[in-house]
């Protein structure tokens, strides 16, 4: 019997996680390393990189600090980053305020992160031409302001709206090059970002229950699915999204 | 900082309870249009009215107004 060649291999690319420092960013960067990619980790605490690179499996990975919010650095990480096979593009913030307080400038500190500093860095490794022909793209949106539209996520889940139509004109766009853009959706994942305590510890278990698997997803339900879409598993998917969710959407 | 201006801001979130009906002794999460979306509005109104950061257990911890009146006063 021959050796099957597994499409699920990462071995060989070189990938670039942003919010590689904690939650889904940290968790995608080790398993993509298990599957045998190199990784570029960018976020903007060095201490927490080297926290993540700690983790890792094989060797040849890198450490670049980025603020993507800042002009000067994002053009520096574009500079550094070098030919790319795949991006992962975690990096996000979060919010609950109601409508009625969300102003201005709530909007732009939470665009600024979860959409405009994504749309430029994109915008640049694709004019750069730091991804190489056949790489993957990898949004990681939210089932929040595609799918569900909880009380007091209007600025959350907009700026995933926005990253989830920008995710489409970009697959369209990159095609020729054969440049895959796609996203995953997550619902509520164990990340520091949904335990920042405007919503308390008991309303989130009882949250939980909500789910038909019954619990949160772990950061590595989202990780696997990245894999897949990194993957020359998925070469003709693209500008689709990927629901991970724990089967909230059937509820 | 001060209670009844509190108290007038704190009614404002709310939709279906006249502010005459409210006072520092009113145990808010008995009341019948109290919901986890007034929890965020009190939340919000906290933070632009008085610079204050509450967290879903200052909500939770509280009974009446007065109390959470002191947890914003002690912030």
């Amino acid at each position: 019997m021959g050796i099957i060649s597994n499409p699920f291999s990462l071995e060989g690319k070189i990938i670039l996680v942003t919010g590689a420092s904690s939650g889904i960013g940290r968790s995608t960067a080790i398993e993509a390393s298990n599957h045998g990619a190199r990784l570029i980790l960018v976020a903007r605490d060095e201490n927490r990189l080297r926290e993540t690179m700690a983790a890792l499996s094989g060797q040849g990975h890198r450490i670049i600090s980025a603020d993507l919010t800042d002009e000067a650095s994002l053009n520096n990480l574009v500079e550094e980053c070098g030919a790319l096979d795949g991006v992962v593009l975690c990096a996000a913030k979060g919010l609950t305020r109601p409508v009625q307080f969300s102003d201005r400038a709530h909007f732009d500190e939470i665009f600024n992160i979860n959409f405009f500093s994504i749309a430029e860095l994109l915008r640049l490794l694709y004019k750069k031409k730091r991804l190489v022909k056949e790489g993957s793209v990898v949004l990681i949106s939210s089932m929040g302001g595609t799918h569900v539209f909880s009380g007091g996520n209007s600025i959350y889940g907009t700026s995933k709206a926005a990253l989830e139509s920008f995710m489409k004109f970009a697959a369209k766009e990159f095609a020729p090059r054969k440049i895959r853009v796609n996203s995953i959706c997550p619902s509520m994942i164990e990340t520091p970002l949904i335990h920042r305590g405007t919503i308390t510890e008991e309303q989130l278990a009882e949250y939980a229950k909500r789910f038909p698997l019954k619990r949160f997803g772990r950061p590595e339900d989202v990780a696997y699915a990245a894999i897949y879409l990194l993957s020359s598993a998925s070469a003709w998917v693209t500008g689709t999204s990927m629901i991970v969710d724990g089967g909230f959407s059937v509820s | 900082m001060e209670i009844n201006r509190f108290i007038e801001n704190f009614a404002d979130q709310l939709n279906d309870t006249e502010i005459s009906e409210i006072t520092s002794t009113t145990v808010f999460k008995d009341l019948d249009e109290w919901s986890s979306l007034t929890a965020l509005s009190i939340i919000a109104m906290v933070d632009e009215e008085y610079d204050v950061i509450l967290k879903g257990d200052d909500i939770r911890k509280a009974d009446t107004i007065a109390d959470l009146f002191n947890i914003v006063s002690s912030k």
